[in-house]
């Protein structure tokens, strides 16, 4: 190679400052969406009835809720935790172009399997408790996700179609398995299982503050874990191949990669996650499981990681916001008695504004630079 | 109606994709638009299409300056542009695919189909443009799709057609026919741009042409006085060579052995009826046929992208007849796709990411499956600025580099390679005639070298440039072998056998 290739060689290695657009689309853009919803949180207070100074102390209950004190940071990070958890594993499946529905089923089963194993095995340390009772979760969960894989990878069954099925098959399995003898706890009749021992649990972290604080051990996993999705997406051939499947299906495959074989690992990568969710909840929040412990979560994770841009730092920002929302909505249902119900209405707008970019550029045509853009020939 | 660009000026970033560029389009007349890969034809049109917003200049429609704000006003003032890369619906029918947008509608806005249905045929007959509007998309050759693009533009009653690249897609046959359309347009008093990296072409239906060069116009030409060494001179700044040149025949051991090889559409239809071939070390094997005769089946099988319905496929005295695709690349099969975009790159991943997309496994680039990154950014920009693949970083989106540089881009991945043996379908498609060049020398150096190569082309030009060896498909079999050592190849003959005349 002469002088003259080399020395361009080198200029081609220079990465450019990132351009105003993907700023935009990264910051101006959720900012100014959750601004709106906000607005339109308000609007529709007024609309019904709510009194402009209950609709003020509603607002300011929010942030006094989640970021007002010791206690609502605890709360906030509290739900934030297993939100993440989830859509991690989302975005995952979001990269690799499958639209897995099923976190909510995922979380359930990993969560009932990390209480069998937190239950059993008395006398157990607790550093080998506590991680084989996260490990059964996550384990637990991506089979069950592995199954909707498998599904589409062998006879081309849509898995939005089979997590949807798989989630309601897993509200009755649950149920199922909260009645069995072995499970529930003893001289009660109703679904409800036994507790999970000292040492299965996530220790909670600020006891030495206020013995009511619920904030505890799982954070940790849930921060390794953002890493942990960031380094296998970006870093690893793993990641390159969910992501080359994702965006281009078919340069993927000729490349000679298997696509079958990448949905099933994605399935099951995203159901761990999940799974680790539900143990989340179980060991850290709970102690054991009754019917419906999942509350949601799995279907608010979609909505995390659709506005975390399936981005492992986004999911993690996103789950923050949606913490927040949470154990503020909580508070303003307390101070100003407004419906939690406002807290689902606020979310689904932001949701809705972060999906149509263009909208919000068309709201505040001052925040972003002029552009018209348009794909390539 | 009159066109005026003057002094157009759009950047991306720090590229200068259009300097100060004046160009006039005039009624009645084709302007042939002329330039290197990344010289800045597309952005050019697309400023004029109203897809981009110019940094600098004006567009003066009849001497009145007009402000684009969107494709939708270039449209109303009767610009219509038909892009390389076909937008259409592949499960609507052409009806529909044509009033996409601008739907007639009747009472209650109910859809009105029929109107439009109409109005197509009306378009047909007056350009012979002969497209059954009832038929869907996806049941069409390339050809007649881009007539439905042609027909779309028309309907939107527009007086100044863009056509970007519009041939590299197109069988010669079709190209034939479609120069015809575009004359009849032009005598209807339609103002046509034509952009095209095929200098005959230019000057056979161009009545003025303009170069780019580096995003400004570098020269005008006439094509009643100019010949195709000038205009290649003005486009790349130095005079082209259009013969390669080969080191002698010297074949070695055969590398690639075909025996009877059948190969199934996804409707059961035969594709490749029972094909005998051996490609040696060291040759160059040229697949001359119009599209459709089997080609691409037959690169799909040999690259273990489709399933083998009999026969075998030996490499390197090795049965890989049912080899993945992964293992013949390991083995040194490399293959350039024929559809860049859909087969061969992710245009949202960054260009160092296309460059490693079936290497990034290998021991170079990964160990224990974590990928080696700055290696392999490292290797991207030593091989983009080998292959001269225009470009600023190789940070950057490869959907954002021209067509062409796309094409250069995803050869060079595969040229770049350890490789024993190239499999490649329409290599220079969309590349300028320096480029092509270029990437000839290069598949020449590879035989040299001793790799085998197996090429399909549906330009004859090319394939009696490079090839040692000519077969035609013709119906999925082999109809036609000549060998190019012994007796100097003819065009009328191949052309004859891929038309189906010799027995
Ligand atoms: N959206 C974009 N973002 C950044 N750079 C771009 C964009 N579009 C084009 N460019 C750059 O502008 C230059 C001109 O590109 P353009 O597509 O106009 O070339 P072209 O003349 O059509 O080439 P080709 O013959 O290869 O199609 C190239 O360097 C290209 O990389
Ligand atoms: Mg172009």
């Amino acid at each position: 190679m002469n002088e003259q290739t080399e020395s361009l060689s080198e200029k081609l290695l220079q990465r450019a400052a990132p351009g105003r657009v993907d700023f935009e689309d990264m910051v101006v853009v959720p900012v100014f969406a959750v601004i709106v919803a906000l607005i339109l949180g308000a609007v529709a207070m007024l609309a019904t009835n709510v009194d402009l100074a209950t609709i003020g102390r509603s607002y300011v209950a929010l942030v006094v809720g989640s970021v007002g004190s010791v206690n609502a940071i605890s709360e906030t990070l509290t739900a934030a935790t297993p939100l993440v958890l989830a859509s991690l594993g989302m975005a995952v499946g979001f990269r690799a172009g499958l639209f897995n529905i099923g976190a909510e089923g995922q979380l359930l089963i990993g969560g009932m399997a990390a209480v069998i194993v937190g239950f059993s095995f008395a006398g157990m340390p607790t550093y080998v408790h506590l991680p084989l009772a996260l490990i059964a979760g996550a384990v637990a969960g991506g089979l069950y996700a592995g199954i909707a894989g498998w599904l589409r990878a062998a006879t081309g069954a849509h898995e939005v179609i089979s997590t949807i099925m798989l989630n309601l098959m897993s509200y009755r399995l649950v149920d199922y398995i909260l009645r069995l003898p072995v499970v529930q706890r003893e001289g009660r009749a109703d679904p409800i299982s036994r507790s999970v021992l000292d040492s299965a649990e996530l220790p909670r972290l600020l006891e030495w503050i206020d013995p009511n604080l619920r904030l505890h051990s799982g954070l940790f996993v849930m921060l390794v874990a953002v890493f942990l999705v960031y380094w296998l997406l970006f870093k690893t051939t793993f990641g390159f191949e969910f992501r080359a499947s994702g965006a281009n299906p078919e340069a993927a495959r000729y490349a000679g990669m298997r696509s079958g074989l990448i949905i099933v690992i994605v399935m099951v990568f995203a159901g761990a996650m999940a799974g680790l969710a539900g143990a989340n909840q179980t060991l850290g929040v709970l102690g054991r499981a009754t019917p419906g412990f999942s509350a949601g979560i799995g279907f608010d994770a979609i909505a995390v990681a659709l506005l975390g841009r399936s981005h492992p730092v986004g999911v993690l920002m996103a789950g923050l916001l949606f913490g927040a929302l949470e154990a503020g909505g909580r508070q303003m249902q307390v101070d100003a008695g407004v419906s939690i119900d406002l807290i689902a209405i606020i979310q689904a707008l932001i949701i809705v504004f972060i999906a149509a970019p263009l909208l919000v550029r068309k709201i505040f045509p001052w925040g972003f630079q002029k552009e018209t853009r348009a794909g390539k020939e | 109606m009159e066109v005026e660009l003057r002094n157009i000026t759009k950047r991306f970033g720090e590229v200068v994709a259009n300097d100060d560029v004046n160009l006039t389009i005039r009624a009645g007349e084709v302007l042939g638009l002329l330039g290197e890969n990344g010289a800045g034809k597309s952005t050019l049109m697309n400023v004029l299409s109203g897809l981009y917003t110019a940094d600098e200049g004006e567009i003066l429609i009849n001497g009145k300056p007009v402000d684009f704000k969107g494709p939708g006003d270039s449209i109303s003032a009767g610009i219509g542009m038909v892009h390389q890369h076909f937008m259409l619906i592949p499960v609507f029918t052409v009806a529909e695919n044509v009033i996409l947008g601008v739907e007639p509608t009747g009472k209650i806005d109910y859809l009105d189909l029929k109107k439009a249905r109409l109005q197509v045929r009306e378009i047909n007959q007056k350009y012979g443009l002969e497209v059954d509007p009832d038929e869907l998309i996806e049941n069409l050759p390339v050809g007649i799709q881009q007539r439905v693009e042609i027909i779309k533009v028309l309907f939107r009653s527009a007086d100044v057609i863009i056509f970007d690249e519009p041939t590299a897609v197109l069988t010669p046959q079709e190209v034939t026919e479609f120069f015809e359309i575009v004359k009849s347009l032009r005598d209807t008093g339609k103002a046509i741009v034509f952009i095209t990296h095929k200098l005959h072409e230019i000057l056979d239906i161009s009545d003025r042409i303009s170069v780019l060069r580096r995003g400004q116009i570098v020269g005008e030409g006439d094509p009643q006085t100019t010949t195709q060494t000038e205009l290649a001179e003005m486009m790349v700044g130095r005079p082209v060579s259009f013969n390669v040149d080969k080191e002698p025949y010297a074949p070695a051991d055969v590398l690639l052995d075909i025996e009877d090889l059948t190969v199934l559409r996804e409707n059961d239809d035969v594709a490749v009826d029972g094909i005998n071939l051996k490609v040696h070390s060291g040759e160059i094997v040229g697949v001359a046929g119009v599209q459709g005769n089997g080609q691409s089946s037959l690169i799909e099988a040999l690259t273990g992208l489709t399933r083998v319905a009999g026969g075998t496929v030996k490499f390197n005295g090795q049965n890989i007849t049912h080899a993945s695709t992964r293992a013949r690349h390991r083995m040194g099969i490399a293959h350039i796709p024929e559809d860049r975009q859909r087969m061969g790159m992710i245009a949202d991943f960054s260009i160092a990411e296309n460059m490693v997309l079936d290497t990034y496994y290998d021991d170079r680039f990964s160990k224990h499956r974590v990928i080696n990154w700055p290696k392999a950014y490292k290797n991207s920009a030593r091989v983009a600025a080998d292959y001269d693949v225009r470009m600023t970083s190789v940070h950057d989106a490869a959907g954002n580099l021209s067509g062409g540089n796309q094409q250069k881009m995803v050869v060079a991945r595969e040229l770049s390679r350890e490789t024993m043996f190239l499999i490649a379908a329409q290599p220079t498609r969309g590349l300028d005639v320096g480029s092509i060049e270029y990437i000839h020398s290069r598949i020449i150096n590879a035989r040299d070298e001793g790799d085998g190569v197996l090429f399909v082309s549906s330009e004859l030009d090319e394939i009696m440039a490079l090839s040692d060896r000519v077969v035609v498909m013709f119906e999925g079999r082999i109809v036609a072998e000549f060998d190019a050592t012994t007796h100097p190849l003819d065009k009328n003959t191949i052309g004859l056998a891929m038309a189906g005349a010799v027995a």
